[in-house]
């Protein structure tokens, strides 16, 4: 007779280690869990609002300048080396797991206009006010030794900004003229120029590093091609874009810093319209930088305030601030992605959290599953009016938010007039609804709907539309 | 004049005729012909001096006289001719030698050449210049395009994207500075050589390696997944097998052999188009096996039982009749097929005449609900019921339908055994589907029955109908009016401006409290801006199990209640509802769920409270008059003292009543027209957001949607729920330097 035994896979009622929670089988049978998508509901709600309240981003100050802080630049070795000059000349290299300055030195009568590090990351660049641009070591030197620059060139004019090659000894120089510089020699391998005006600040491409980017105070965005030593194009704005960065994941993409508080970003290819417009600045941007991912950039603005945009979209998903940080000069993405820096006015460098509520240090397996989860969940109910509510909320200071709303009112303002093409309001005595006049289908998805302009000739109406006006005659007595 | 003339050229004739008697000391031409052709010239001149000696006026043409290796231009004269004398014209007439042409050509270049133009100024060159290096750099660049667009489109990037190998010293590298020392190194080493096996390069020995050739990885994967799929085939067909073998329904086995004799004989005729030869054959065999069956029978009356039988015959009458009903099953046995078959039609006709008393709905509520409390059931109605109901009024089509469904089952060699299950739910529906029809028609039968129980089925035929087709109208208006609605609704998202990602207010919210708050506030902004539910739309998009639908889910499913409408529980129905097959095939298991689940809420009477519930809803929507009475006014008043009769009518204000309810002739649902703010706080707008691609078909959102994500499933989807963006922290670094910063 054949005795039948229970036997079953330990590998079902085992837990794997000891730090494992018990197994509880379970039947996950969806249908003997109506009640699951409710539940996770409400998780995800838990989970949206625990983003929220855990949402501090600010991580330290770095405090040691004794002027505003005007530049920033990455060590490309180190993630805890960040190098920053001030407007008195001085340049700090810190560290930022210690949140201490390592090494200070004076690089420059007047401003440091520019800063960056070679590829290897052994010395760093500067330019300045006093004309010249300068190599340093970026190891501090040796007891009793003086603190000198390994190189100095003077030049003619002076340079506003400076940035490195990414794979060879070649570095850029801007100012009156976009200069190319080989390490070796005091004079410039070749000198583009395109228009007279000064030139604020140039960048490599980082993937195809033969080309620049530029930009001039006379409104231009310019390309260089470094092995054709030639301007490729260039495009002219509403008003002066102060900086552009270079998409490291997409190498013909890049984004500008305007004046006009908004920042576009280009495809390099066609540069007639920008791929995408973002915009939430009250003020004058100032400097941007890509994640090293290449899905975000921060930028840094004159509203003393940074903002986090998403590449693909107008809007931006998250603006940091503090009552201290006033306008914000430069802002760096740190090449894990993790973190952003900031320059300020008030000689502080601060360091953000790039995810605002995001936990720092090792996470445990479990940690990151949970995580994994939740972020699962907000994404799926992020639809849902309470859950999204709550996510998009953000607290501005009343500077930025008053600001907001007069730009916003501005804007209707200056939509209104646009449509309405030289009729303005001031010629007109007085408005009415639009509804109590006619029920027109055709104006109702219009922006102006419900207004109607009335000549000072008490018999005609005159509503203007895409597709011309329109007259209507009106009695008196109905106005 | 001209006789004076034509004395010159006769002079020039004798000049050049004693020119000849010179000893040829410079050529006069290059070309040798010409020597050879002296003669006919001569005779040409000749000729000429003696025409113009006829006193016509001719023009003569100046002629070169003196041969020169020098031949200047402005010799060549053109008097006469009208037309101006090109130079290589007068190279024209020689025959075109190879020299010529080249002079020629170099003649023309000479004419055709013109000023040599202005340079460009500097801008344009310049201009051109960076025009053409543009071009060249967007074409270089475009090479990046297929790598930025998977990038783009990629559901997860791991970075760094590229993962440099970890540098692994190669063993050759570190075994080339050592040496076997020992004794038994040596010896293990020398074992090594003697086996051929490898010391220093990648350790793999030739046979590994030639394995390795033999069979790539892919290629190994492709065949055991091959082998594996081949396995888990075999597997089914062995548990269908098994499973056939245990099922002790005579019925079932019956309509198998049937069914399997009706594809031979199709294949047989099938046989004789093709090739009758092998028909003939076929035929034969068949006999055949006809044959034996008819030997091994044992109805023939050779058996033991038999012989005694027919030794009693004699003087029983009984055992006579026996052996007359053996020899006439005898004759049924061995008749052909067809008989058969007929006789069993005829049979499932009667079936299905008892049949026709029993409405649809009827005993899908015996199915469904023989416990007292159906809400418990695991399932609803099962999806092949489900097709059924909402196939009911269009009849004509639904044969060829199933046909189509069995032929697909036909191909799919996994779902045979669901095609089996299948075909028994069509044969009972098939039976069933005649009673809807034709219960106009009188039933001979029904006169048995007793006359309350008639009134009980029609008027549930009549129910059942009316819900079936209302079910199908409702599913059809809401399904049509989402479509119109949410191109209408696309449209109007993609006008409207890109709304900012964030809400920015000069409050601050940092408890759980406030968020809470927040979150209220939210909904109250909806309130202010209220929009037309489109109740629908929602439905449709709202997964199965969303907040709010289990309350309304299985009120919607309800059709039993009209069991509990009607007072009385006719036994009569039960008895009627007829025992069908698929019952029979009930898993134990399942009955012992459902035998527990009915125990556990024996008490409850989930019916009744539906209706109490409907009840109210009804109650609590309908206006409600105004009383303006006020006691003791005019008249006496205190406690006891009731106004008139007279001014209560009077100070009554009736509200008229507003539309009828849409849920009036419908028993089993509670449809409540008013939008429930709390739950639309929850509940996702009807319009997707614009830019909202995760709803579009096939991306994840889409596929989740639906379901929970649960913690199990999140086990599957595991690659799919890690987060976007995966940063590993300072690897983007080259060296090692610990990088978590904090």
């Amino acid at each position: 007779m054949k005795v039948k035994m229970l036997s079953r896979n330990p590998d079902n009622y085992v837990r794997e280690t000891k730090l494992d929670l018990q197994r509880v089988p379970r039947n996950y049978d969806p249908t003997l869990h109506p009640f699951e998508v409710p539940r996770e509901y409400m998780r995800a709600l838990n989970a949206t609002k625990l983003e929220r309240v855990f949402a501090k981003p600010f991580l330290a100050s770095l405090d040691g300048h004794r002027d505003g802080v005007n530049c920033l630049a990455k060590h490309p070795k180190s993630l805890a080396t960040v190098l920053s000059g001030a407007c008195d000349g001085e340049v700090r290299i810190w560290n930022l797991t210690k949140r201490k300055c390592i090494r200070a030195l004076q690089a420059h009568e007047g401003f440091v206009r520019g800063i960056c590090t070679r590829f290897c990351g052994t010395s760093f660049f500067t330019v300045g006010d006093d004309k010249t641009v300068k190599q340093w070591k970026m190891d501090g030197p040796g007891f009793g030794e003086e603190e000198e620059p390994l190189h100095t060139i003077l030049g003619k004019t002076v340079y506003t900004g400076i940035d490195h090659h990414w794979k060879e000894a070649v570095f850029a120089t801007c100012g009156q003229q976009v200069d190319i510089w080989d390490e070796q020699r005091t004079n410039p391998i070749c000198s583009m120029t395109w228009g007279f005006d000064s030139i604020s600040s140039v960048k490599f491409n980082p993937i195809e590093t033969f080309l620049l980017g530029s930009c001039a105070s006379d409104r231009n965005i310019v390309l260089y091609d470094m092995r054709q030593a030639t301007p490729l194009k260039k495009v002219i704005l509403d008003m002066r874009t102060n900086t552009i960065c270079w998409n490291p994941m997409e190498a013909f993409i890049f984004t500008a810093a305007n004046e006009d508080y908004n920042l576009y970003t280009f495809d390099m290819r066609a540069l007639d319209t920008p791929v995408m417009v973002h915009m939430d600045h009250v003020s004058a941007v100032l400097d941007v930088d890509y994640s090293p991912t290449g899905k975000e950039f921060v930028s840094a603005s004159f509203d003393k305030s940074i903002r986090i945009f998403p590449v693909d979209k107008g809007r931006s998903r998250e603006v940091y601030h503090t009552k201290r940080m006033q306008h914000v000069i430069c802002v760096k993405w740190t090449s894990d992605s993790k973190y952003i820096m900031c320059g300020s006015d008030e000689m502080n460098i601060r360091l953000w959290k790039a995810n605002a509520s995001e936990k720092l240090g090792v996470l445990t397996s479990r940690e990151k599953a949970a995580k994994d989860y939740n972020q699962k969940l907000k994404e799926k109910f992020q639809h849902h009016p309470h859950i999204k509510r709550i996510a998009r909320h953000r607290h501005l200071p009343k500077s930025i938010y008053s600001q907001i709303q007069e730009q916003r009112i501005m804007r209707e303002a200056r939509r209104r007039k646009y449509v309405l093409g030289h009729l303005t309001l001031s010629q007109y005595s007085f408005l009415t609804s639009l509804s109590q006049l006619t029920k027109n289908k055709q104006t109702k998805n219009l922006p102006f709907k419900g207004i109607v302009y009335v000549l000072l000739s008490p018999l005609e109406v005159f509503l203007k539309t895409s597709l011309g006006f329109f007259l209507f005659p009106v009695k008196r007595g109905e106005q | 004049m001209s006789a004076l003339r034509a004395e010159e050229s006769l002079l020039a004739l004798r000049q050049q005729e004693e020119l000849e008697d010179l000893p040829k000391e410079y050529p006069l031409s290059t070309s040798e012909d010409e020597g050879d052709s002296d003669g006919e010239r001569k005779h040409q001149k000749l000729l000429e001096a003696i025409s113009s000696l006829d006193g016509k006026n001719r023009r003569k043409l100046a002629e070169r006289s003196e041969a020169s290796l020098k031949v200047s231009e402005f010799n060549v004269s053109s008097e006469g001719s009208g037309e101006k004398l090109v130079l290589s014209d007068l190279l024209e007439p020689g025959k075109t030698s190879s020299s010529l042409a080249t002079v020629k050509k170099q003649l023309n270049r000479v004419k055709s050449k013109k000023t040599v133009e202005l340079p460009l100024n500097k801008e344009e060159v310049e201009r051109i210049h960076r025009e053409v290096a543009f071009n060249k750099t967007s074409q270089a660049l475009s090479k990046w395009d297929p790598i930025v667009l998977k990038n783009r489109q990629a559901e997860q990037l791991v970075f760094p994207l590229k993962k440099e190998q970890s540098a692994f010293a190669p063993i050759e590298h570190v075994l080339s500075g050592w040496k076997a020392r020992t004794p038994m190194e040596q010896e293990i080493f020398n074992l090594l050589h003697k086996n051929k096996q490898p010391v220093t390069d990648p350790l793999l020995t030739p046979v590994e390696k030639a394995s390795l050739r033999a069979m790539s990885l892919e290629e190994a994967k492709m065949r055991r997944a091959e082998l594996q799929r081949a396995r888990a085939l075999q597997s089914y067909y062995e548990a269908r097998a098994r499973r056939e073998k245990k099922i002790k329904s005579k019925k079932y086995h019956k309509v198998l052999k049937k069914g399997k004799a009706k594809k031979a004989l199709k294949e047989f005729e099938k046989l004789q188009k093709v090739s009758p030869s092998a028909a003939l054959e076929e035929l034969e065999k068949i006999e055949k096996a006809r044959m034996m069956e008819r030997m091994s029978l044992k109805h023939q009356n050779s058996g033991k039982w038999a012989k005694s039988k027919a030794i009693m015959a004699k003087y029983d009458l009984e055992a006579r009749q026996a052996l007359q009903e053996q020899l006439a099953r005898n004759k049924e046995l061995t008749q052909k097929l067809q008989a058969a078959s007929k006789s069993e039609e005829e049979e499932e006709g009667a079936e299905e005449e008892d049949e026709l008393l029993v409405p649809d709905a009827v005993n899908e509520v015996r199915m469904n609900a023989d416990g007292p409390n159906p809400w418990m059931l695991r399932n609803g109605p099962s999806e092949a019921e489900e097709v059924d109901i909402q196939k009911d009024p269009e009849q004509p089509p639904e044969p060829v339908a199933h046909e189509a469904s069995e032929s697909e089952g036909e191909e799919n060699p996994v779902a045979e055994e669901e095609m089996l299950l299948k075909e028994l739910e069509e044969r009972r529906s098939l039976r069933k589907k005649p009673g809807l029809n034709q219960d106009a028609k009188p039933v001979g039968r029904r006169e048995t029955k007793d006359s309350s129980s008639q009134e009980v089925l029609s008027e549930l035929r009549a129910l059942s109908q009316k819900l079936n087709k209302e079910n199908h109208r409702s599913t059809k208006q809401k399904v049509s009016s989402a479509r119109t609605v949410l191109p209408v609704q696309r449209e109007e998202a993609a006008d409207e401006e890109e709304e900012p990602m964030l809400l920015q207010r000069p409050e601050r919210a940092r408890t759980l409290d406030e968020l809470e708050e927040l979150g209220r506030e939210g909904c109250f902004q909806d309130k202010e801006h209220p929009r037309p539910a489109v109740n629908g739309q929602w439905l449709e998009r709202k997964p199965n199990n969303q907040p709010s639908a289990p309350k309304e889910k299985p009120k919607k499913e309800q059709m039993i209640d009209l069991q509990n409408l009607l007072s009385t529980k006719s036994p009569s129905v039960k008895s009627l509802a007829v025992p069908t097959t698929v019952e029979e095939w009930e898993d134990e298991e399942e009955k012992d769920q459902r035998q527990m689940i009915k125990e556990a809420f024996a008490g409850d009477d989930v019916i009744r409270d539906f209706l109490k519930e409907k009840r109210e809803a009804v109650e609590a929507s309908k206006p409600k008059d105004v009383d303006l009475t006020l006691p003791g006014w005019g008249e006496w008043g205190g406690v006891g003292l009731m106004p008139s009769a007279k001014k209560r009518r009077r100070f009554l204000i009736k509200i008229p009543e507003g539309p009828p309810r849409k849920d009036k002739n419908l028993p089993n649902v509670i449809i409540n027209e008013k939008r429930n703010i709390h739950a639309a706080a929850h509940q996702v707008r009807e319009r997707a957001p614009s830019g909202c691609l995760s709803l579009l078909p096939g991306s994840l959102a889409w596929e989740e949607g639906s379901s929970a994500l649960g913690s199990r499933r999140m086990r599957d989807l595991d690659h799919r729920i890690k987060s976007v963006l995966v940063s590993l922290t300072g690897s983007e670094m080259n060296n090692s330097e610990s990088t978590l910063l904090f």
